[in-house]
């Protein structure tokens, strides 16, 4: 349409800049948290992580060394050391002596000190106080210093929420369990799917309009309905909560989008194979294990994404069918759930584990977007 | 056993078994019950293909009526009675609803899933129309568009943290890491707000979650839409002198309006469903409850599961509209 004369507006460029607006807008919320899971826990408390690839500026309070490691030489006591311990990255621009005035001196300037004698500090924190008697006292003197910190990135977050064992979070096996409940209970629906959409497609018996119908209806019906009725059942056939019933739960909750799913790209599928198959004496289950199955692939591929993706964010069904009072069992999302209650300040942490757990299906999601969007375009009703 | 060992057998189990059912169960049919062969070759060949469909759907079908069908009913036989002390139950008839109706929690979730049920659709729907239009007319568009449709494959939990650091607070001294109040204060805020603790704004805020979430979706659905159109009807209307907002609103718009509808029910349905996000947010605090969540609270913290039985049928009563729509327009397509 681009060619026709009159489209070709002078408002192309306001409608780069404004795909530009919105595509910022909807992954800035998501930076945020990824840089934060990069920075640490001084780091996201002190400024905002839109500045984290500036140098940030801190007001800190630090401490000398105690009086005991004081020195003496030609006749003055002196003091000698590095206020950050050694001489980092960061800069000191101005210090003061009292909490109420920080920023008093600049650095290289000498303060004198409230108990007698004097202090000066440089830029890189090297400090020395000078006295004529000795320093008194069992702590070292505080200086209040406002320091320009350059950017750092760590992966130390990570390391702690994935691999540290005294970690008690938790994350790693969580992530497990997420993984556990998954899989089975996206492998299971498809293949109870695919039979019964077959026969919805290519069968012809009485009461068949009347099952689709059925199965469009039950797209829509919300599993809150479910929660109770089958936690009953599950406890009256003896499976209680667990794995089984959390797989079971999923296989039910995503069977009628599979059905609808592959009903809908099977009967699209050309007629006259499937009818000289027929002629050639294949029967039905010939027919649908060695020409719909394989030509259903992309079906069926954009299904297992939905049904990963459900499952693996889901936290109403896990927490309902799988999670008992130990614990034991947890998955991701109610681990952060958990995190978000105790340790809500906590930001590196939170956003480090929220981060592992929508890791594995943003790859999911990129890497298998084309059939994603076909099934989503097949099966826009759930 | 370990889970994961355990959930490798479960695979093979459930899978082998689905296969061994559905070859067994067909070989049974053809071999043994309905041979056909012999004198009774054409009769038996039929009786075999008038029970064939029921072999390949009894799994789906047992599966469907347990975990779906059943519920329904059963959470309607729950809401109209209550749990005795020692298990069994008493038939109170309307008590729970009364009760249900009569607090001021219930209408306060009420309230807000109506508030939901307005913005979330409308806002997914205008921004997904808007980025479907944009992104079809530039080079980079597809890129634009994953990114924008990346946010579907994020939970709701994720996306709660995710936006509970927009929204966080600072005291006023010190420098804020929330991106809100970073920028109310930088154009003019005296004090920075505690977002999710401000009644009525603070639904909006969650709402603004969802429609992040929901926005890629309404756009991949309207932009295969849009590309569906027949361009005469564009290129006429060009000729004509119609300006693009014209040729958007006029011709574009109501060519699609069968598919902004099939879009704004699904995000309808999400929304009454929503769970998560004001779970993991605010837990309902603060005047943010909604109606999943209110059923949640009477299910599993309260433990009344007749009060909860009934909000549960408060939510299948507002999905039934949309329920009759589909199924009628389903019929309507298979004619």
């Amino acid at each position: 349409m681009d060619n026709i004369a009159g489209t070709k507006s002078s408002l192309t460029w306001a409608v780069h800049i404004s795909v530009v607006i919105l595509v910022a807008l909807w992954l800035f919320p998501t930076l945020g948290l990824l840089v934060s899971s990069f920075r640490t826990s001084d780091q996201i408390a002190t400024s905002g992580w839109w500045n984290a690839t500036f140098p940030s500026t801190q007001n800190l309070t630090l401490r000398t060394e105690p009086p005991k490691s004081q020195i003496e030489r030609e006749g003055e006591f002196i003091i000698e050391g590095n206020l950050f311990g050694s001489a980092g990255s960061s800069q000191i621009q101005v210090y003061g002596i009292a909490s109420n005035a920080l920023g008093a001196y600049q650095v290289g300037e000498t303060a004198p000190l409230r108990n007698g004698g004097t202090i000066t500090v440089l830029a890189n924190g090297d400090y020395q106080m000078k006295n004529s008697e000795a320093f008194k006292g069992k702590r070292g003197q505080r200086v209040f210093v406002t320091a320009e910190t350059p950017p750092k990135f760590t992966l130390e977050n990570y390391r702690n929420v994935l691999f540290d064992p005294a970690n008690s979070e938790g994350m790693a096996k969580a992530f497990f369990n997420t993984l556990t409940v998954t899989i089975p209970a996206t492998i299971i629906p498809i293949l109870v799917a695919a039979f019964a959409a077959y026969a919805l497609a290519w069968m012809e018996f009485p009461g068949r309009a009347l099952l689709i119908a059925m199965i469009v209806g039950l797209l829509v019906v919300p599993l809150q309905l479910a929660l109770i009725p089958l936690l009953k059942f599950h406890n009256f056939v003896g499976i209680g909560k667990g794995y089984f019933g959390v797989w079971l739960a999923h296989t039910g909750f995503g069977l009628p989008l599979a059905i609808y799913l592959l009903r809908n790209y099977m009967v699209g599928l050309p007629r006259d194979i499937i009818e000289n198959a027929k002629v050639d004496g294949a029967s039905d289950f010939q027919i649908f294990v060695k020409i719909i199955l394989p030509l259903s692939f992309p079906a069926l591929a954009s299904f297992a994404i939905f049904q990963f993706l459900w499952t693996w964010n889901d936290l109403l069904v896990a927490l309902v069918f799988l999670i008992d009072a130990t614990g034991e069992t947890t998955v991701m999302t109610k681990q952060i759930v958990e995190l978000l209650g105790t340790r809500g300040g906590n930001w590196e942490i939170l956003a480090t584990s929220a981060f592992v757990s929508i890791s594995v299906p943003l790859l999911v999601f990129f890497a298998m977007q084309k059939y994603l969007v076909r099934g989503l375009l097949a099966g826009s009703v759930k | 056993m370990h889970p994961a060992l355990q959930g490798l057998i479960t695979i093979v189990i459930g899978v082998g078994g689905c296969v061994a059912y559905y070859y067994f169960s067909n070989q049974f049919l053809d071999k043994v019950l309905y041979p056909p062969r012999g004198p009774r070759a054409g009769h038996n060949i039929n009786r075999a293909n008038l029970i064939r469909p029921w072999l390949f759907l009894f799994p789906a079908l047992l599966a469907l009526g347990l975990y779906l069908a059943y519920p329904v009913f059963e959470t309607l036989r729950m809401s109209f009675s209550e749990r005795l002390p020692g298990g069994g139950s008493a038939f109170v008839g309307l008590d729970n609803y009364s009760q249900m109706f009569a607090e001021p929690k219930f209408w306060e979730a009420m309230r807000n899933n109506m508030l939901w049920l307005i913005v979330v659709p409308g806002l997914s729907t205008a921004f997904g129309l808007l980025a479907a239009q944009l992104t079809d007319r530039i080079s980079w568009g597809n890129i634009a568009k994953s990114l924008i449709f990346m946010p579907m494959a994020i939970s709701f939990v994720g996306a709660a943290v995710i936006w509970k650091l927009v929204y966080d607070t600072r005291p006023i001294e010190q420098e804020q890491i929330g991106v809100l109040n970073a920028l109310y204060l930088y154009f003019g805020g005296s004090d920075p707000q505690t977002w999710l603790t401000l009644p009525i704004w603070n639904s909006f805020f969650l709402m603004i979650v969802l429609v992040w979430i929901q926005t890629g979706f309404a756009m991949v659905i309207l932009s295969a839409a849009l590309r569906g159109i027949p361009e005469e009807t564009i290129e006429a209307a060009i000729l004509d002198g119609a300006k693009p907002f014209q040729v958007f609103f006029k011709i574009k718009v109501p060519q699609i309006i069968g598919t902004i509808v099939v879009v704004w029910t699904t995000i309808t349905i999400v929304v009454l469903k929503v769970f998560d996000i004001v779970f993991a947010m605010t837990n309902g605090q603060w005047e943010t409850q909604v109606l999943a969540n209110y059923m949640y609270d009477k299910l599993f913290r309260a433990n009344d599961w007749g009060l909860g039985s009934a909000s549960a049928m408060v939510i299948m009563l507002l999905v039934t509209p949309i329920l009759i729509w589909n199924v009628y327009n389903a019929r309507k397509e298979m004619r």
